[in-house]
């Protein structure tokens, strides 16, 4: 990836999450989630990784944050545009967060190489990405897949369960 | 190769980690909570995928579809508790919430 463009996609992306979160209007901040979504979809793409970057698209912008959406229409909105953004405890908070990036920033420093795996560059190009996504997802990863999708089924009952007005 | 070191990934994600974290702990807002939390996920997305490149290793990208299924439950279920959290108290400040106080 060009350096450039690097610094162009990383620039936005923590410049939309951080005008994001200290919205006032939630509908807004939703709406400039997205935007930080697509720009990470094309850092994906640079990595190699198009099938995440599809994912990313489709799941996050196109479901998860329609779901905020809704939910943000459904709700009272006026009271979140009209009370104070941030808790009391809020200097706290930012120095927690500013520690803690500081002591990690000086952690990487230095990371040694870890072992290499077999799918480089070439193997994946030679049967694309997704196929080789898919291959290891449906043989190795076979109990994990099926687990995720049992997740998501408690997922939907429990969101039924707990928005229903009353259980008969 | 990629003229983009492993390190500016890892930073870039970290930054993103904190800024998700610096809304997770200041907003008053649970939807503004719930959102800083997708922002952390998808920090820790970024750094899966970056190693994932940078070691030839694909079990980095089968991990991240695993963390999206789980971030869209996740925000299933949340939304749905603040929905229902809605219709008792009428409002969605996390300091006026205090009825299982610790």
């Amino acid at each position: 990836m060009n350096p450039y463009l690097f610094g162009y996609l990383a620039a936005a992306i923590i410049g939309l999450s951080a005008v994001a979160l200290t919205r006032k209007n939630p509908v807004h901040a939703v709406l400039l989630m997205i935007v930080m979504f697509f720009h990470l979809a094309v850092l994906y793409l640079g990595l190699g990784a198009e099938f995440l970057a599809a994912v990313q698209i489709i799941v996050y912008a196109g479901a998860i944050m329609v779901l905020f959406l809704f939910v943000v229409m459904v709700l009272n909105i006026k009271e979140e545009i009209e009370s104070e953004r941030f808790t009391g405890g809020w200097p706290l908070g930012v120095s927690l967060a500013a520690g803690l990036f500081l002591l990690l920033i000086i952690l990487t420093g230095k990371v040694l190489p870890g072992q290499q795996g077999v799918y480089t560059a070439q193997v994946i190009a030679s049967q694309t990405d997704t196929k080789a996504l898919g291959v290891l997802l449906y043989t190795q990863y076979i109990f994990p897949f099926e687990l995720a999708s049992l997740i998501l089924l408690v997922a939907v009952v429990g969101a039924i369960v707990l928005a229903k007005k009353k259980l008969r | 190769m990629n003229p983009v070191p492993l390190q500016w990934y890892i930073w870039l994600s970290l930054a993103l980690f904190m800024t998700g974290m610096f809304g997770f702990l200041t907003r008053r807002s649970i939807i503004l909570m719930f959102l800083s939390i997708e922002v952390m996920l998808n920090a820790v997305n970024l750094s899966l995928v970056a190693f994932s490149h940078f070691l030839n290793d694909l079990r980095g990208q089968v991990l991240v579809l695993f963390v999206v299924t789980v971030a869209a439950s996740e925000a299933a279920i949340g939304l749905a508790i603040l929905v229902a959290l809605f219709r008792n108290r009428a409002t969605a400040q996390i300091d006026k919430i205090t009825e299982m106080k610790g």
